[in-house]
């Protein structure tokens, strides 16, 4: 099996089929990581390339311990510690880690649409790792994956995707994701975090976070930057924690057991609060188990090591 | 001597549509005549089978020098329009320093003169250093061979210097140009707001931050009693509030370019930066409200914003990248496809637009075929059918979305001043 298109640049770069052969891979990679040695040779002579033009922990240390765990040789280039510093173009930077043999290019940009540069100057494949305000079809990944191990089928369920969708990778990706498995997608935020024609995008929009809670299977809740304050999106951090901030008490309009996620690194207190985030609800920290998990499956799909992950 | 034999000649100034042999003597047009007889002295050109019209005027092209020679000069500028079929072009001010002295004027006119392919008109600045505060000196300018003044590139963002430029052009007559521009309202954009940009997740520019300022300028040349020119609308509303205007007899004309008549924000997708173009490329409804525009009158011509650019700064991811198109060789055949092929314009409605009309904008005595004018001709095979290819472009500027695009109607003879100066694509100097 393994993944059609050359790159994974956005979630639809997928079929269902492939969305759902990561998942079952994903769960074979869950138990690689729970054994006390943690790697296996599937990507053994594997060159992979983190190359990260922002600054990233989670995603990119999660990368590079699939990668590892996987036995691929990964080695990580950030944007400020190399030539890219110096000036270099982003084709040209691509066209020195080709010549370098990379198999595998993990890429984070501030510009949407970069990686369509990197993977046209490049055979090695390209995974993205956020683009910008475009799309982190990874983090939708592992967002669906988690969901799925909860609820079974993502099939009419009520996913409720609170905050800053405008300037939100995650949210594109997850859209795209979910719409494909048959979810009902909600959006919810003030309008001046919801971008142009989001309707259109096949979710359900609303200002009025009660709308966007009342039945919802799974609530995700965005990250908000507090720059976007100072460019006067929204007045202050305040009445963005009134108005949209999640807290037990609204949390009680959704689902009994509704899942409370969140993609990280979370403003306590503003989006959501203390107690949520550490409720037997929330699955804050198991996203990012499951993020290793995807990625391990990810990288087998495309890495193009031969192994059976059951062995 | 030099004659244009059996061509069909489409003259909107003299509403000529016919067949129609044209003699040339040194710089200007001796005779048209239904069949002049051919003498040994003459040079004679078979132009049957094609479309013989008076030199094509783009009053809207960035030839970049002096300042950014890396992207164009005056020389691969000039080039370029003897190839896309223009006979004269008018060029914007930002160049560095800014035209907004006689010292840029004339070295543009100096070195056009010497080089020698089509005129060239420059545009002066209307403030200093395009700074949106002082005016520049709008007489003295003129005197020295400015033919028009705009802030291209910007809005002049203060109402106030606005309305006085305005004031004071008109008693000189002197046109001003309008890049109509709300820049707060544009923010961060690089492209249309709507479903595409949210798809692409690039920030979008709302048809509203070009149509506040059209409706101030309108408003302010409504005020002075002035003269203004709309540069580039792209937007159908754009076109609904010149309408509005041209009826209420503000004095109005308004342009529009081949990029925003012949795609829409769909071919960003793909993030290729040769899309990227201040105003953006908008949807299907606006296209539609441009040819509306062309065809009632409301839109006056066409121009290209020719605005090239190098390579490596096109070469680099979206957000990064400058605005603008290379125009200037790709316009005509564009134009005659999807406007005249379309059957949106007539082939007369189409010269007119092309080139009587940008003529008596700017005030310069061309767009026409007559006997004792200056001999400046263009001539379009309209069976001529090629892809793009910008391999071949004169310009320096390589920036066109319209590579390996099969288009039909290309310009294949264009004479400056009696002199032909490109010759089935070839451009000779």
């Amino acid at each position: 099996m393994g993944i059609k298109s050359k790159d994974l640049i956005s979630l639809s770069d997928l079929s269902v089929e492939e969305i759902k052969e990561i998942f079952i891979n994903a769960k074979a990679m869950k138990e690689i990581i729970r054994r006390e040695i943690k790697k296996v040779p599937t990507l053994r002579g594997k060159a992979i390339i983190n190359l990260f033009y922002e600054n990233s922990t989670r995603t990119r240390s999660s990368f590079e311990l699939a990668g590892k765990y996987m036995g691929a040789d990964v080695i990580n280039i950030s944007a400020s510690t190399s030539s890219v510093a110096k000036g270099e173009s982003l084709w040209d930077t691509a066209r020195t880690i080709e010549r370098m043999g990379a198999d595998v290019v993990i890429m984070r940009h501030p510009a949407s649409g970069a990686h369509h540069i990197l993977a046209k100057a490049i055979k090695a494949r390209v995974i993205n790792a956020g683009d910008g305000t475009h799309e982190h079809p990874t983090q939708a990944l592992l967002d669906m994956f988690t969901m799925l191990e909860h609820l079974g089928t993502l099939s009419g369920k009520k996913i409720a995707i609170i905050g800053d969708v405008l300037h939100s990778r995650v949210a594109r990706s997850n859209i795209l994701g979910l719409n494909a498995l048959g979810a009902e997608v909600w959006v919810c935020g003030p309008p001046t975090l919801l971008p142009a024609k989001v309707e259109k995008l096949g979710v359900k929009v609303t200002w009025d976070m009660k709308k966007a809670l009342a039945g919802a299977d799974v609530v995700m809740v965005l990250r908000i930057q507090l720059e976007r304050q100072k460019k006067g999106l929204f007045p202050s951090t305040r009445e963005y924690a009134k108005l949209y901030g999640l807290n037990q008490e609204k949390l009680k309009l959704a689902q009994e057991n509704a899942l409370v996620m969140h993609p990280g690194p979370m403003n306590r207190g503003i989006e959501i609060t203390a107690e949520v985030a550490e409720s037997s609800q929330s699955v804050i920290e198991e996203q990012v188990t499951n993020g290793v998990a995807i990625r391990m499956a990810l990288l087998y799909a495309m890495g193009g090591g031969k192994f059976n992950v059951t062995a | 001597m030099l004659l244009l034999k059996n061509g069909l000649l489409v003259d909107p100034s003299q509403n000529i549509c016919e067949k129609m042999d044209i003699l040339i003597a040194d710089n200007k047009v001796v005779e048209l005549g239904k069949d002049i007889k051919t003498t040994s002295e003459m040079k004679v050109i078979d132009v049957s089978e094609k479309i013989v019209a008076p030199g094509f005027i783009d009053i809207h092209v960035h030839l970049r020098e002096p300042g950014f020679e890396h992207k164009e000069t005056i020389l691969t500028g000039c080039r370029a329009a003897a190839r896309g079929g223009f006979t004269g072009i008018a060029c914007m001010p930002n160049t560095q320093p800014v035209a907004d002295t006689e010292g840029v004027i004339e070295l543009i006119l100096a070195r056009a003169k010497r080089y020698d392919l089509v005129d060239v008109y420059p545009i002066a600045s209307i403030t200093k250093g395009q700074e949106g505060k002082e005016l520049t000196e709008f007489a003295i300018l003129q005197e020295c061979g400015a033919k028009a003044l705009s802030e291209d590139g910007h809005s002049v963002r203060n109402s106030g210097v606005m309305r006085r430029a305005l004031d004071y052009a008109k008693m000189l007559d002197l046109l001003i140009i309008s890049h109509c521009e709300d820049e707060d309202l544009v923010g961060s954009g690089v492209m249309h707001e709507g479903l595409v940009s949210t798809q692409l997740g690039l920030a979008g520019i709302p048809r509203e931050a070009e149509d506040i300022i059209i409706d101030r300028d309108i408003r302010l040349a409504e005020l002075t009693k002035g003269r203004i020119h709309i540069a580039h609308v792209s937007t159908k509303s754009g076109v609904e509030l010149i309408r509005a205007a041209k009826k209420r007899g503000v004095k109005v004309t308004a342009e529009v370019t081949p990029h925003h008549f012949s795609l829409t924000d769909t071919a960003v997708k793909g993030y290729c930066t040769n899309t990227k173009v201040n105003p953006p490329l908008r949807t299907e409804e606006d296209v539609y409200g441009l040819i509306k525009g062309l065809q009632d009158g409301t839109i006056d011509c066409i121009v290209t914003d020719h605005a090239p650019h190098a390579r490596e700064e096109k070469d680099v991811e979206f957000d990064y990248a400058p605005f603008g198109i290379s125009g200037l060789e790709t316009a005509v055949p564009l134009a005659w496809q999807n406007l005249y092929l379309a059957g949106h314009l007539s082939m007369l409605d189409l010269i007119k637009a092309l080139s009587t009309t940008p003529a008596k904008i700017l005030g310069i005595d061309r767009g026409t075929i007559q006997a004792g004018k200056i001999a400046d001709i263009t001539v379009i095979d309209p069976e001529l059918t090629q892809k793009v290819k910008r391999e071949k472009f004169y310009s320096l500027g390589k920036n066109t979305p319209f590579q390996d695009w099969e288009l039909t109607g290309w310009p294949i003879l264009t004479i400056k001043a009696g002199k032909i100066v490109m010759e089935m694509g070839e451009v000779n100097g």
